[in-house]
């Protein structure tokens, strides 16, 4: 499921589901939603975003935010996702042994188009701000407060 | 749920009690029903005032100003101005945010409203189809990496080279349109590709452009001096950065994660990610915050172009009668020198959802304007006042010269959208005479006047307080949105 919840200045957005991988792409859809109504939105190009981070936390603000640059850059955006999530080991210039996580997701939408698509407002950026990536009581939860 | 204290200072100065680990008690500029609503905000986890306790934690902290605007944020509420000591204290994200100096770039038109009113459709709908604005649209300007940095580094400066504008119109914007010292390579090349189309774009949500009516005049000497009569026609442009302050806050949030651990920096909460102001990491978010307030400066110096060309077609006017005004920008980091513990030293001055606002004799003011002190630019919400203020030695003894920035949310966007469609609103302020242009009717409902604190108390209290008293008030006649 996606959502959005109460902020008085912004808006939050959260994604649920039975994976983490299913909440970051319900999550996804959420912050499309914030942009254009998303059954508006045919997924007919694709586009891969692979990103790693520390923790789950700042990986999904760093994947939401990728769909932003997107939208600037290419004038695309999407609404249906597939998203992979994984771990890797690194080793950082100072020999210094790292687990970090890892995303590879597939995005699927098309290029906007004001006649076509029920625009509403450009987001800025996700934000650190309520964040939660993770498990909840049985419950997959992917949440963060985005700039408006 | 823990209650936070709250001590009346005076009318309408209170004070957040200092306990656990505040470095100092914050001040708070508000009226009863404002500190009536911030105690009742206790009952979500996430509120203003815990925000307001939480960057009180800072290490380094001289200050902390909480005006009457305030509201939830990210990290820090909107409306507070933080004050850091350079050696000590750290540059925190969210005290300058994703829309890096976003603020009001003003112009004087020389028409009165009857004039205005005459061709006010036409006008509309000249603005409306010469300001890029709204989701996905680009501006006039294609910028390639060069030229980015150069705009990085110049400022208003750079756009008025490539043809927009005059120079002489720097003077009157704050830091004459130009922070100096930005290293542009503290910018990434992803966040210049990413702004290249951007520059002399309005962008959506809150910003906006609107023609005013000078509606009242409070203080005869000060609209003397700013040149403001009532009846005059007023124009008003707010937004910031673009995506290139988002692109910034994106690529510099990880960074700043980082250096907390790096650092061994004790934070309450994830979203007050921050450096030491003396750190690397500190150093290059600052140059890149400067940057972001160059390309800031240079976004709302084009429009302001741009809408002074609309007034010639319309009205035949020269593009050149139309004046800049001033250029203000709140969400801002700045070296300022100010009275700390009973000496005038330097010190970083975050200001997020507030605007500077410097008295009298100070030598940032321009010189026009100097001896009443700085105007500040207050927006209202569409369909509501704005007001010019002017900055007040007070300010400068108080609030480290800072003041509100607008009225303030009170309703949350999601109950905005609940409650009015596009359409309504659109009709509703056209029976006020208001039009409006928006690009997506779909996101008006979010910034409906009721979603907003009244301005009128808002700029009251700080006029009673003598932090920025009233110089005008205007009316809004039209209202271009993205």
């Amino acid at each position: 499921m996606h959502e959005h919840f109460e902020h008085k200045a912004d808006i939050g957005i959260r994604g649920t589901g039975n994976t983490l991988n299913q909440a970051f792409e319900k999550c996804a859809i959420a912050l499309t939603q914030i942009i254009a109504d998303t059954n508006t939105i045919q997924p007919k190009k694709s586009h891969i975003i692979e990103l790693t981070g520390t923790d789950n936390g700042a990986l999904l603000v760093s994947f939401l935010n990728e769909l932003l640059f997107i939208k600037d850059k290419k004038k695309m955006f999407y609404s249906k996702f597939r998203v992979k999530l994984g771990k890797e080991t690194i080793v950082d210039e100072k020999g210094n042994v790292k687990e970090m996580v890892t995303l590879k997701a597939t995005c699927f939408g098309e290029k906007i188009n004001r006649n076509k698509h029920a625009l509403r407002t450009d987001p800025k950026a996700a934000t650190y701000s309520e964040l939660f990536a993770g498990e909840k009581n049985g419950t997959f939860i992917a949440q963060c407060v985005v700039d408006v | 749920m823990v209650i936070m204290q709250i001590k009346q200072l005076s009318k309408f100065v209170y004070e957040l009690q200092k306990e656990g680990e505040m470095k100092l008690a914050p001040r708070i500029y508000a009226d009863e029903e404002i500190i009536s609503v911030l105690k009742s905000e206790q009952t979500n986890p996430n509120n203003s005032l815990k925000q307001l306790q939480n960057l009180s934690t800072l290490p380094g902290l001289k200050g902390t100003v909480c005006l009457a605007d305030v509201h939830l944020g990210y990290g820090a509420p909107i409306g507070t101005t933080t004050v850091s000591d350079l050696k000590e204290g750290v540059i925190t994200f969210a005290s300058t945010g994703y829309d890096i100096n976003c603020g009001v770039h003003s112009l004087i038109v020389p028409l009165i409203a009857k004039e205005i009113q005459g061709k006010k459709k036409e006008l509309a709908e000249q603005l409306f189809k010469d300001i890029p604005a709204g989701v996905g649209i680009g501006g006039k300007l294609k910028l390639n990496k060069t030229e980015m940095d150069d705009l990085l580094e110049k400022g208003a400066a750079y756009v008025i080279k490539q043809g927009f504008g005059n120079k002489k119109d720097l003077q009157m914007m704050e830091e004459n349109g130009k922070i100096k010292g930005v290293k542009a390579s503290c910018v990434s090349d992803k966040a210049k590709e990413r702004a290249g189309d951007q520059v002399g774009t309005l962008g959506s949500g809150n910003h906006y452009c609107e023609v005013q009516e000078i509606e009242k005049i409070f203080d005869d000497k000060a609209a003397k001096a700013f040149g403001l009569k009532e009846d005059g026609t007023f124009v008003s442009i707010h937004c910031g950065s673009r995506a290139l302050g988002h692109q910034i806050g994106t690529e510099y949030l990880p960074i700043l994660d980082s250096a907390v651990k790096k650092y061994n920096i004790t934070i309450p909460e994830r979203d007050l990610v921050c450096a030491p102001i003396e750190s690397e990491e500190g150093q290059n978010y600052f140059s890149a915050i400067k940057a972001g307030s160059n390309a800031a400066f240079a976004n709302r110096y084009v429009i302001g172009v741009l809408v002074k060309r609309a007034f010639e077609k319309v009205f035949e006017i020269n593009e050149k009668e139309v004046k800049t005004f001033y250029d203000i920008g709140h969400n801002t980091a700045k070296l300022e020198k100010h009275l700390i513990d009973g000496k005038k030293r330097s010190v970083l001055v975050q200001r997020k959802g507030s605007t500077r606002g410097f008295g009298p004799g100070n030598v940032e003011v321009p010189k026009q304007y100097r001896k009443v002190g700085q105007p500040v630019i207050v927006g209202g919400s569409m369909g509501t006042n704005s007001f010019i203020l002017k900055g007040t030695k007070k300010a400068m003894q108080d609030t480290f010269g800072s003041t509100i920035h607008g009225a303030g949310r009170s309703m949350s966007r999601t109950q905005a959208l609940g409650q009015y469609t596009g359409e309504q609103i659109v009709q509703e302020l056209a029976k006020k005479g208001i039009i409006i242009k928006a690009r997506s009717l779909k996101g008006l409902p979010e910034e409906a006047p009721s979603a907003y604190k009244n301005i009128l108390s808002v700029v009251e209290i700080m006029h009673q307080a003598g932090i920025s008293t009233k110089v005008a008030k205007l009316k809004p006649v039209i209202c271009v949105k993205g």
